[in-house]
């Protein structure tokens, strides 16, 4: 237990100036403990597409990054909309995003199967109306 | 090549420059979709775009890219032009279209 790091962020709804502060939060801190560049690129991956979803289709949450020294854990909870079905939601190139996000770049529909590649697990409860929590692991070693 | 020759190399204007000059220039890649440039840059890029919001600077410092190239004369917006000085990325502009920018980063990378 006492090798084990929990931190936790608080993600703000529609905040485009602050989304990204969680991932490259984690990223820097992966870094000075020294982990493979490999392992940080996947992490900074993974959690910076879940965290964006977070702002843009939910009304922002909090996650909890939990490293050990085998794995990296992040579980993305929010009180969004949830969605109604994920298989399709997994898809390349199924987005909802709205015309106002997607002139910023996103809305490729690439967001959850980049968490899926770039994660080793990947875990998603949503329930319709009360929101959805995503858990993904990311393995220290191959 | 560094980040730092292409700097000098005069081609491109430079909007910041970064703390990470010395940092190898891998190959140029091109997408303005922030999620496929995500999951498809390769480390060490220099990501040519269009695109000079926050949600940009995110990306290329998650993703590892060496430096931003804005194309086609594209700028970059208050809030992102801050982010980059706080988070030292490299940001370059041109007016040449987003093939012609990233040619040019080929040319200077082959030479
Ligand atoms: N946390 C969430 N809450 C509610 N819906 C979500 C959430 N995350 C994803 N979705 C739904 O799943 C769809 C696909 O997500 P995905 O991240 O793959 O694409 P996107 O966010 O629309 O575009 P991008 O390629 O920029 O990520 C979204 O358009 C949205 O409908
Ligand atoms: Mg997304």
């Amino acid at each position: 237990m006492s090798d084990t790091i929990t931190m936790t962020y608080e993600v703000p709804a529609d905040d485009f100036t602050r989304a990204g502060e969680a991932s490259s939060n984690v990223k820097s801190k992966l870094k000075k403990m020294g982990v493979d560049p490999d392992i940080i690129r996947k992490v900074s991956i993974a959690m910076y597409e879940g965290e964006i979803n977070m702002v843009i289709h939910a009304c922002g949450g909090t996650i909890d990054v939990i490293i050990s020294p085998e794995e990296i854990e992040m579980i993305l909870k929010d009180q969004g909309p949830g969605i109604e079905n994920i298989e399709l939601a997994m898809q390349a190139g199924y987005s909802t995003a709205p015309d106002n996000i997607r002139t910023l770049g996103f809305g490729a529909g690439m967001g959850l199967p980049n968490m899926k590649k770039y994660s080793d697990e990947m875990n998603i409860e949503s329930v319709l109306g009360v929101g959805t929590t995503v858990t993904m692991k990311v393995k220290m070693f191959e | 090549m560094k980040v730092n020759d292409l700097i000098h190399a005069g081609s491109f204007k430079v909007v910041n420059e970064g703390d990470n000059s010395q940092r190898e220039i891998s190959v140029p890649y091109c997408c303005d979709l922030l999620s496929i440039a995500m999951g498809k840059m390769p480390e060490d890029s220099a990501w040519v775009t269009v695109m000079g919001n926050i949600n940009t600077l995110a990306v290329a410092a998650l993703a590892d890219a060496s430096c931003i190239i804005l194309a086609e004369n594209s700028k970059l917006d208050e809030a992102a032009l801050n982010k980059a000085r706080e988070q030292g990325i490299t940001v370059l502009e041109t007016e040449l279209p987003i093939f012609d920018a990233a040619l040019m980063v080929y040319k200077q990378l082959n030479a």
